[in-house]
């Protein structure tokens, strides 16, 4: 049988994963917000993961609200990214200095 | 040895490799197929778990419209890469780092020591016409109606601020007015001047 740990370690790893992924690609908008989708995956099958092993129906719940403002979080920030490209001409995070004081 | 623990391990070496390639390739549209892999492998995993609603929600939603809207993106930048790939050798040894001592340290946590078996048994599947559909509608629209109209008004925030992000006048472009080509009266364009009738020059 499957542990419920084996679901929580495999949700630790997928988080791990994205926090290297904003570590190595700090300069790249695109694989930032996808390392963040790729967190937010990890949270949610920790969520399912307890939901299905307590028997609670509270953590799909949670899961469902989490996609729906993941995907509104993507929407947006895909949308600011398009009008960066459009002011800048670059999508590079090193760049978006304009505000230092 | 049942089935399940085969699948649960074949998927999650898929999940972790497609996560690792999501972060390492060069080019970005790998990166974003490689993140549909991952979509797919664990709404798998979510089947596994017996939460099929939400594993089908998750190809619909994120495979079907949010990881297209990333292609969609990624495809219609002009993006030079090379800048954008400096310092990722020179972060790789703190990020694995910090991802391994991370990684360490929730495992020490949610462990076989304090998760396993012993401590929380694998409950006893649902009867085959259990309907997780069902079930979930059941208490989405009775005790949580509430946050889910919120999750609605989101959605809706989203998309106005989507569109009024990315939407732009420019400036040069030619546009009809057809109120005020309707509007238009014969007096605003045709003057009629009174004059006496001249001899022309021989």
């Amino acid at each position: 049988m499957i542990a419920l740990s084996d679901f929580l370690v495999l949700g630790a790893v997928l988080f791990c994963i994205s926090l290297a992924g904003i570590f190595l690609n700090r300069k790249n908008l695109i694989i930032l917000l996808m390392s963040i989708e790729l967190m937010l995956l990890a949270v949610n099958i920790n969520f399912i993961a307890f939901s299905h092993y307590l028997n609670e129906l509270s953590g799909q719940i949670f899961v469902f609200f989490i996609l729906t403002v993941a995907a509104a979080e993507a929407a947006i920030g895909l949308a600011i990214l398009i009008v960066l490209f459009r002011n800048r001409h670059t999508i590079n995070v090193s760049h978006l200095d304009t505000l230092k004081g | 040895m049942s089935i399940e623990p085969i699948l649960f391990y074949l998927f999650s070496a898929v999940l972790v490799f497609a996560a690792l390639l999501v972060i390492s390739v060069k080019n970005p549209v790998f990166a974003a197929l490689f993140l549909v892999l991952a979509f797919f492998t664990s709404a798998a995993i979510w089947m596994l778990l017996e939460a099929e609603f939400l594993s089908i929600v998750l190809v619909l939603v994120y495979v079907g419209a949010v990881m297209v809207l990333f292609l969609f993106v990624i495809m219609m930048l002009d993006i030079n890469l090379t800048p954008l790939r400096e310092g990722f050798i020179r972060y790789l040894p703190v990020g694995i780092f910090v991802a391994v001592l991370i990684l360490v340290e929730i495992a020490m946590v949610v462990g076989p020591a304090n998760f396993g078996l012993q401590q929380i048994a694998a409950p006893a599947g649902h009867p085959a016409d259990y309907s997780n559909t069902a079930a979930l509608g059941d208490v989405l629209y009775t005790v949580y109606v509430y946050p889910f109209e919120i999750a609605a008004v989101i959605l809706l925030v989203a998309i106005i601020a989507a569109i009024s992000l990315t939407m732009r006048r420019r400036p040069q472009t030619k546009y009809q007015n057809p109120a005020e080509q309707v509007n238009v009266r014969r007096a605003n364009r045709v003057r009629m001047v009174k004059m006496t009738a001249e001899k022309r020059e021989p």
